[in-house]
């Protein structure tokens, strides 16, 4: 197991390295820090003066690549690519363009990220499930039938139209939870509500998909099996059919991971979560590049960490999948 | 007049005869035909199908735009000069809604405006009070009797639209039983009432919104006094195009590399598996962020590139059809590369390695006409997803230019006016309604054809 989290890990080395070469490239080749500097400054009217002053300030000022004015290692650690790409796989991010360290803003803004996604996350897996084992039951009637086209209808609602009605019902007109906002010493006060939204715009989506997979399983002849000795309905979803799906469902798992980054920025802003999602945000509005290049990176990291724990639920599911 | 091509009109155009032309070849396959005919046979099928046509007609008719001629007020230019704004078919279809501002808001078929504000009487007396709409209702002697006069208007133009709808089902019916004398029954799978039913629904509602829609708000207006009802219509094109372009966009370099990995395998295979593990690892909200924002630096610096600024607009809109496709890309190709490997070592192709045929060759005969399937599948699944996602971007910030009419950008502006007092909920509920119609449709014609073309689910499958 543990050798194979380690070379896991090695095969992503590459994959973060293009990845940081793509936004070394969007971000310093095909947009020069000249053009960052006037779109930075804004004004029509800059010298060039102004551009060098911003660039310098930045640290933008140093070439791309080769530093030639320089002897040594220095030919290579004095150039744009060293201190603003390949600093980012040791998670140094720099400063931000209003001074403060992204590092740390990312590890003080991590944890209400945390607190909103990861509940979000189980929970809506486990309502997801349980729906659909319950119009599972009932497969092949009018129920399972009205059950599919809810689903259907639920997943072609704007994710935006549940964060809005929710807000104006919950928050607004029943004024059960705060309308928006955060304190570390109370989470849940101002968390129930996002996580509420999140789990129900998910269900359209998960629980249909889960519905196949039960249903693909339910038709196989272990299934038919165990009918046949008597085994009853419920132990044979619980037992038998739910276990057997657990692979497909896990597989699917990864795929909801860009989904809840989507969910974390739209929603974060929306409820004035100080999570990274809203960190992210705020850098897009500001026009901050570093923050974003640093979240993409981050981004990537967490999304190979999500595949890599996926494989290893997978020996956890099923007892046949050998890591090796 | 003046007719004026923007980039993404013409990609429409190229949309519209690229998909003719695929449909053409696949009805000549009659494997396929048989799959159509399935979706075809059902009611749902068919139903969804035209309202989905019915959108991306609009969309269409929305993209052919031209500049109006300005009135010549000095007889020394010969030359005619034009409005720098630009008018589409729709927007002589819709008549004066594009040009029936109010103050600001009012509510849905409402005479009066939402908010009281100073008056003069006839006297010169100064009172408050809402103020009467300049463009709801006006052909109207007494106020009080607007209710009547909506129920009427809504008569007179459902009459005409029952007619109009009639006359269709009439020249079609014609038509249909011509056909059916010369090859027998050819069409006779169709639901044709299930078709006929929408398609009056259809003509009705667009007949009712045409007419009613110039006499009254139906939707209301918004906070700048423009009808909301024109704004939604408006963002059906950017949804539809969305939808369609950013798929059609990726298609080609999917297509490609997709195929090419599977079938010459070795370093070109891991090549491309590379890419797009890369491009698939990196959140794709974050990319798009990241290149919107990079966009926008680059249009800012060469502000110079565009006209007119509709014309910057549509850059901004295209680039984030490019990324939205790129994005989407790495789905695409993953499956088309599984898919070409599992071809390539099909007896056929390994004879017509036999035989000396060679790779290009190979690949255009043998190979793509057998994926086709998988390319019809993501471009119809990713249609509702890619409507939905433009309007979480808007709302965001990175998706279309604000000054562009899209459902996401309705909503954003929208967001604040819920926590108004009277609430104000048309302008969402118009956005949300359309949105969802659209989405919908697409969604339940995609299951079917879904259903219909992928071999995991064809025979019976999933849907017992």
């Amino acid at each position: 197991m543990l050798s194979y989290i380690i070379r896991r890990t090695l095969y992503a080395i590459p994959i973060l390295i293009g990845v940081n070469i793509l936004t070394f490239v969007l971000f310093f080749v095909i947009n020069s820090p000249d053009d960052m500097a006037r779109a930075h400054l804004g004004d029509k009217y800059i010298t060039e003066e102004d551009i060098d002053n911003w660039k310098i300030q930045k640290g933008y000022d140093k070439p791309l690549f080769i530093n030639s004015s320089e002897s040594g290692f220095d030919k290579f650690s004095e150039t744009i690519f060293f201190n603003n790409s390949l600093k980012l796989f040791v998670f140094d991010f720099g400063q931000a363009d209003d001074g403060r360290n992204i590092t740390a803003d990312i590890k003080q803004r991590m944890w209400p990220s945390l607190a909103f996604a990861l509940p979000n996350f189980i929970v809506g897996l486990v309502i997801n499930i349980c729906v659909a084992l319950l119009v599972i039951m009932f497969r092949g009637t009018k129920l399972d039938q009205t059950a599919v086209a809810i689903f259907v209808s639920l997943l072609s609602i704007s994710y935006l139209f549940y964060i809005i009605v929710g807000q104006y019902f919950f928050a607004k007109t029943w004024k059960l939870v705060p309308i928006s906002g955060y304190l570390p010493s109370e989470p849940w006060k101002f968390l129930i509500l996002p996580i509420l939204i999140g789990v129900i715009s998910g269900i359209g989506q998960g629980a249909r998909l889960y519905r196949t997979f039960f249903l693909e399983e339910a038709g196989k002849d272990y299934a038919r099996t165990a009918r046949a000795k008597g085994v009853t309905e419920i132990q044979l979803l619980f037992k038998h059919i739910l276990p057997n799906a657990l692979i497909p469902i896990l597989t699917g798992v990864v795929v909801v991971i860009p989904i809840l980054f989507m969910g974390a920025l739209v929603m974060e802003s929306f409820f004035g979560i100080p999570g990274l999602g809203s960190y992210m945000l705020d850098a897009i509005r500001s026009q901050d590049f570093a923050i974003v290049r640093s979240m993409v990176f981050i981004g990537s990291v967490l999304y190979i960490i999500g595949l890599i724990l996926t494989d290893i639920s997978y020996t956890w599911a099923d007892p046949r999948v050998r890591l090796s | 007049m003046k007719p004026v091509i923007l980039w993404s009109d013409l990609l429409i155009f190229i949309l519209i005869v690229f998909i003719s032309l695929f449909l053409r070849g696949m009805a000549k396959n009659p494997q396929v035909r048989t799959k159509w005919k399935q979706v075809f046979s059902k009611k749902l099928g068919v139903s969804t199908f035209i309202i989905v046509c019915a959108y991306v007609f609009i969309a269409f008719i929305d993209s052919l735009h031209f500049q109006k001629a300005l009135p010549n007020i000095d007889q020394h230019i010969t030359e005619t000069r034009y409005e720098t704004k630009l008018t589409s078919v729709l927007d002589l279809a819709l008549g004066e809604m594009n040009t029936n501002i109010e103050r600001t808001y009012s509510y849905p078929f409402s005479l009066k405006s939402y908010s009281k504000s100073m008056l003069k009487d006839d006297s010169g007396n100064l009172y408050r009070d809402f103020e009467r709409l300049n463009h709801a209702g006006t052909h109207i002697d007494n106020d009080k009797n607007y209710v009547s006069d909506i129920i009427w208007q809504s008569a007179v133009s459902i009459f005409f639209g029952l007619f109009l709808s009639l006359f269709i089902i009439g020249l079609h019916k014609i038509w249909l039983i011509r056909s059916n004398g010369q090859n027998h029954n050819v069409y006779n799978y169709i639901p044709w009432n299930t078709a006929y039913i929408t398609l009056t629904c259809v003509v009705i509602l667009v007949a009712w919104m045409l007419h009613v829609g110039n006499l009254y708000h139906i939707l209301g207006t918004d906070m700048s006094g423009n009808d909301v009802l024109y704004k939604t219509l408006k963002g059906i094109r950017t949804g539809v195009l969305i939808g369609t372009l950013a798929t059609l966009i990726m298609l080609p370099i999917a297509i490609l590399l997709g195929i090419s990995a599977g079938y010459f395998k070795g370093w070109i295979d891991d090549g491309v598996q590379y890419l797009y593990t890369t491009l698939s690892s990196i959140p794709s909200i974050l990319l798009i962020a990241a290149s919107v924002l990079l966009f926008d630096v680059y249009i800012n610096n060469n502000q110079q590139l565009f006209e007119l600024g509709i014309e910057k607009a549509d850059a901004r809109f295209l680039a984030l059809c490019f990324i939205l496709g790129v994005t989407s890309w790495a789905t695409l190709c993953r499956l088309l590369r599984a898919e070409t490997l599992k071809i390539s070592q099909l007896d056929y192709v390994q004879a017509a390695h036999a035989f000396g045929v060679g790779h290009a060759r190979i690949i255009l005969r043998h190979i793509l006409p057998n994926v086709g399937h998988i390319i019809l599948i993501t471009f119809i699944l990713d249609f509702s997803m890619l409507i939905l996602a433009e309007a979480v971007l808007s709302y965001i910030g990175i998706g279309v230019d604000p000054s562009m009419a899209s459902w996401g950008n309705m909503i954003n502006l929208a967001r604040s006016e819920l926590a108004r007092e009277p609430t104000i909920w048309w302008t969402l509920a118009g956005a949300f309604t359309f949105m969802f119609t659209l989405v919908l449709a697409a969604n339940l014609f995609s299951d079917l054809v879904q259903d219909a073309f992928d071999p995991r689910t064809a025979n019976g499958g999933h849907h017992d």
